[in-house]
């Protein structure tokens, strides 16, 4: 029986507080663990924001749906506040001008690229908790950060935004950020590794989601890297790496030990 | 996307389990030429090419991009491109055809004239015969006479019922094919005189136009829903032709230091936008052995939703590598979507090579001919392609020693 991956993170649910995950992909699409940390947050209690640049927000209620969540009731109970990028910036194009109330998260699309404020402030309202919430500590989820790139947005502003949401939200708020990018080895694109490699640096916990090295195989789908931090960077602790391997299904993905594919044994 | 999502959807709260759930292929497949995913009940078209089909998983899904790499001169890409909005015209899709090199007139006038196999034909001949018998045949039945008012077969439109149809290239498609589809045009040329009306957000002027018109054309026509009452509904498709190249105003092509790395991307996400929230689905070529900076290729792949790259042998080595012979370029899938599901149907074949043989386009899996040759050992494509290249330059002696060694 392969083991599951989900008591790790009920155990990080506990320990972890005010900390600042990265979902990393190279060569295969780290996606599924987007999916997975949004469901299991919002099964936790927790407010989450979620930043979803790249698809539909039916995309995403679908899947959560397989897991076991539904996002329009996460929506509705005021649990999730869902910013969906495609639609936002359709709204900066061909809206009207919006001159009351709050301004367009990617109103920066128009902009020079300099910094990501209108984001930021949308993510700082969003989990700022009010009297009545009953929910546990807030997340801010992104979904993914390389896009912000392509959209004409510079690398020093994209860290910015980071460097302010961890203090609005891991500080302040003590809640959690997870963020995917995406990266190569062989990567041209400086701008999105010099991002990556920051960000690699500063978080507490990385997931990385691979390819296998030896091509494409149907029942072993990637590898996951967890690489755990040290928890205090004084006394030089070493960091923790654990390799498994991952099998993605319909409603669930399956992760075992490396060599350990059912299909194997 | 909204309105196509099916199956696996909650009851709304306060409907109890026993609602019943009304099959999605009844409602969904109401659009001529789309069937539902077997997986996901996702809404599928096909691009014009069965072979590709079977390699995208089944086919295109609505509400998402094609990007074609183009091959060295064009020639390939520029197939795929027509087969695509030829499709479009057999199943009665709508149109939009954009470019800044040729007359979309033009293209379309050049489109491959469909193959109707002989199953196909006695379809179309017996529905022929249906309306000439539903004229004729108004005298009384004798015997079954409680039949009598019921009413006759219905005939309907041509349109073909099949999911993905053969093209001639040799021939072009007849022009009352051509008038029976509504199409849109964008043609650079004709639109650089006038101003964009929306936001420019620092994308070159082409690229405005394109998704200004794009957009227009979704609303007025419907297709992102905003006719409820409008009964049947149809597919939008979209195809444009060489985006990035230096005709659209772009110097990603040109320069290694473009002034602006941000326009096509840009104008990729605006469109993965429109695409999600609309009834189409659309194919670009782009000229991507023209660009150097591959970073905006990466970037590019990021924001598409299926990405093939052709790799015609015209002028390389390969070209008259007998291994190859009966093939003219590779086809790679870089990318192929997940869409409402965390996993897609990739396919186990990552060898694909396509052929061009008597006026049919086909994609197959790369298979190497059985080595009759004395050695025992089987060179492989690489050992075979640089002896080649070895023999070309006149070492005999060298080539035969980077081959296996024969015990």
């Amino acid at each position: 029986i392969p083991p599951h991956l989900s008591p790790f993170f009920k155990a990080l649910l506990i320990v972890f507080q005010g900390k600042l995950t990265l979902l990393r992909d190279t060569k295969t699409d780290g996606s599924f663990l987007v999916h997975h940390f949004l469901s299991f947050y919002l099964k936790a209690g927790c407010k989450v924001c979620f930043v979803a640049l790249l698809q539909s927000f039916s995309h995403y209620n679908i899947i959560a749906q397989k897991l076991g969540v539904s996002l329009t009731a996460a929506k509705e109970q005021g649990q999730l506040v869902f910013l969906e990028g495609l639609k936002s910036c359709f709204d900066v194009l061909f809206g009207e001008e919006q001159h009351v109330g709050q301004p367009n998260p990617l109103q920066f699309i128009s902009e020079d690229g300099s910094n990501l404020k209108t984001i930021y402030e949308f993510v700082r309202t969003s989990l700022m908790a009010s009297g009545s919430d009953s929910w546990k500590c807030p997340v801010l989820l992104v979904d993914d950060l390389s896009v912000l790139l392509s959209l004409g947005v510079r690398p020093v502003a994209v860290l910015d935004f980071i460097h302010y949401c961890r203090v609005a939200v891991c500080s302040q708020l003590k809640g959690n950020i997870v963020v995917l990018v995406h990266s190569n080895d062989d990567s041209e694109d400086e701008e999105n590794e010099l991002v990556v490699n920051s960000l690699c640096h500063q978080s507490n916990l990385i997931l990385w989601a691979e390819g296998l090295a030896t091509g494409f195989c149907k029942d072993v789908h990637g590898q996951l890297k967890i690489i755990q931090k040290g928890s205090s960077e004084l006394k030089a602790e070493r960091n923790l790496l654990r390799i498994y391997q991952y099998k993605i299904q319909d409603k669930n993905v399956t992760f075992f030990a490396r060599g350990m594919s059912a299909a194997v044994l | 996307m909204a309105a196509l999502a099916t199956g696996g959807a909650t009851p709304s709260d306060g409907a109890t389990s026993f609602q019943r759930k009304v099959p999605a292929s009844s409602r969904l497949a109401a659009i001529a030429g789309t069937r539902p995913s077997v997986r996901h009940g996702q809404l599928l078209l096909s691009s014009g090419l069965p072979s590709l089909d079977c390699v995208l998983g089944g086919g295109l899904a609505v509400g998402t991009l094609l990007l074609i790499e183009e091959d060295k001169y064009g020639i390939y890409s520029n197939l795929l491109f027509k087969y695509f909005l030829a499709e479009g015209i057999v199943c009665g899709h709508n149109l939009f055809v954009a470019s800044a090199k040729e007359d979309p007139a033009d293209i379309l006038k050049e489109l491959p004239a469909p193959l109707f196999d002989d199953a196909h034909k006695n379809q179309v001949d017996e529905k022929e015969t249906a309306i000439k018998s539903k004229q004729e045949s108004q005298e009384s039945m004798k015997i079954a006479w409680r039949y009598q008012n019921l009413p006759k077969v219905e005939v309907s439109p041509a349109a073909s019922a099949r999911f993905g149809h053969y093209y001639d290239v040799s021939k072009t498609v007849s022009p009352e094919l051509l008038q029976s589809i509504k199409w849109h045009r964008f043609f650079l040329p004709e639109e650089m005189s006038l101003h964009p009306e929306i936001k420019t957000c620092n994308m070159t002027y082409g690229y405005t136009r394109l998704l200004q018109s794009i957009q227009r054309i979704i609303y007025q026509e419907g297709f992102d829903g905003s006719y409820p009452q409008k009964k049947q509904k149809n597919i939008l498709r979209i195809g444009i032709q060489s985006l990035g190249s230096v005709l659209w105003g772009d110097d990603v092509c040109c320069a290694d230091n473009p002034e602006d790395i941000h326009s096509l991307t840009k104008f990729l996400y605006v469109l993965r936008g429109l695409l999600r929230m609309s009834l189409s689905a659309c194919i670009i070529t782009v000229p991507a052995h023209l660009i150097q900076n591959k970073a905006i290729m990466e970037r590019v792949t990021n924001l598409s939703d299926t990405v093939v790259g052709l790799e015609s042998f015209i002028g390389s080595e390969r070209e008259t590598n007998p291994l190859y012979k009966d093939y003219q370029g590779l086809i790679h899938v870089h990318q192929i979507p997940r869409l409402n599901s965390l996993i897609c149907d990739v396919s186990g074949t990552k060898d694909l090579a396509f052929r061009l043989k008597r006026k049919l386009f086909t994609i197959e899996r790369l298979h190497l001919p059985p080595d009759l040759s004395d050695t025992v050992s089987r060179s492989s494509k690489q050992d075979l392609a640089e002896s080649t290249k070895l023999l070309s330059s006149g070492c005999g002696a060298m080539a035969i020693g980077k081959k296996h060694l024969d015990f």
